[in-house]
């Protein structure tokens, strides 16, 4: 086997961007947006383990919770949820046949509603913070 | 007007390493790179591999990487990729083993659109996509002509699934059986496509459909394949008894 096989150690090539296409910029997009989503999930679990470790444990993080670094934080799950949904939308749609003509311009349409969205979030996220 | 280029050309035998060859070219930048490849081979190393035939973008044998990106290298013309005194970087079709520099091993295709008995005549209607602008005044169905796919492997060279698995039948076998699906689904076009490496296994990426050459859109026939392939599963579960 040489290096111009398909094989999966190639994977990494996935988040190259150059000379691609949009639909290959949508690819990368759904594939860290899914990846910073399974991250997030993982972590979450563990600060529900802390509910184990009693109450005090929880509410130390609850303290913790409210910095700025997690609600940064936050606000990239948010955004990774709702760019990953919109992306989903476009999939799902193509994938039954509908609107793969116009799978570009569906595809910028969901990203710019998902960055309406995701600011409409953040300045209710960080408006919220000062209450 | 005579341009010269830095033609950089990918080098490997089968089982070796790569390595990059420069050639200062002279052409005229209305030429086309496959020109640009000839004139290397022609005036500096005979022992340059690569394939071609016909020179108008039907026979689909000079596929090639022209900076990155998948190109037809015969109706590529010089300036559209490069300037004058600029660097022009050709390399083999990814995905696909390589035989020796630009030719690469594309059997694997072929035996795939063998598996969903691709032919490459078919119906005047049947041969034109729905969305054509212009579709023939008289489409008779005793009318035949070429099918656009001209079986160059470009498609599969930029799929990035077709990049990391040598088991997805890939974008070319998929648009073929598409192609053929709309004569008749039959239970040998479902067996090849109905499966974790057919029609499945696309990530939308929509590549296949960017770098086709001859405006076949496999991607918009994988999805159509997919809408095929559900219909069919729905009317055989309600036609079950």
């Amino acid at each position: 086997m040489n290096n111009n096989d398909p094989s999966s150690h190639h994977f990494l090539r996935w988040f190259d961007p150059r000379h691609k296409s949009i639909g290959t910029i949508a690819f990368i997009i759904n594939r860290f947006s899914a990846l910073g989503l399974t991250v997030y999930l993982i972590l979450h679990l563990v600060v529900l383990s802390k509910l184990a470790s009693g109450g005090q444990a929880y509410d130390e993080f609850l303290i913790l919770a409210k910095s700025p670094v997690i609600k940064i934080g936050e606000m990239f799950v948010i955004a990774g949820g709702i760019i990953h949904g919109a992306n989903g939308v476009r999939i799902a749609l193509n994938s039954f046949g509908f609107l793969v003509k116009i799978q570009k311009e569906l595809f910028i349409g969901l990203m710019i509603l998902s960055l309406a969205i995701i600011f409409y979030f953040g300045v209710h996220m960080f408006s919220g913070a000062q209450n | 007007m005579v341009w010269t280029i830095e033609l950089c050309i990918a080098r490997q035998k089968a089982g070796s390493e790569r390595h990059y060859q420069t050639y200062q070219i002279e052409i005229d930048p209305d030429e086309y790179v496959l020109d640009a490849v000839e004139k290397a081979w022609a005036f500096y190393d005979r022992s340059l591999t690569f394939r071609h035939a016909c020179h108008h973008s039907t026979c689909g044998a000079c596929g090639m990487l022209v900076n990155g990106v998948e190109k037809l290298t015969c109706i590529t013309p010089i300036r559209s990729v490069v300037q004058d005194k600029g660097r022009l970087l050709i390399e083999p079709l990814r995905n696909f083993p390589i035989l020796s520099d630009l030719v690469v091993d594309t059997s694997s295709m072929f035996n795939n659109l063998n598996k969903v008995s691709f032919n490459q005549v078919a119906s005047l209607p049947a041969a034109c996509l729905p969305y054509e602008s212009e579709q023939p005044e008289h489409a008779h169905p005793e009318y035949e002509r070429l099918v656009d796919c001209i079986e160059c492997g470009m498609c599969i060279s930029a799929c990035p699934i077709s990049l990391t698995s040598s088991d997805y039948i890939g974008p070319a076998v998929l648009a073929a059986a598409q192609h053929e699906s709309i004569q008749s689904l039959s239970p040998r076009i479902l067996e090849v496509v109905d499966n974790k490496n057919g029609v499945w296994r696309c990530h939308s990426a929509y590549e296949c459909s960017a770098v086709c050459p001859s405006g076949v859109e496999p991607g918009w026939r994988i999805m159509k394949m997919r809408q095929a392939v559900i219909a069919h599963r729905i009317k055989s579960f309600f036609s079950s008894d």
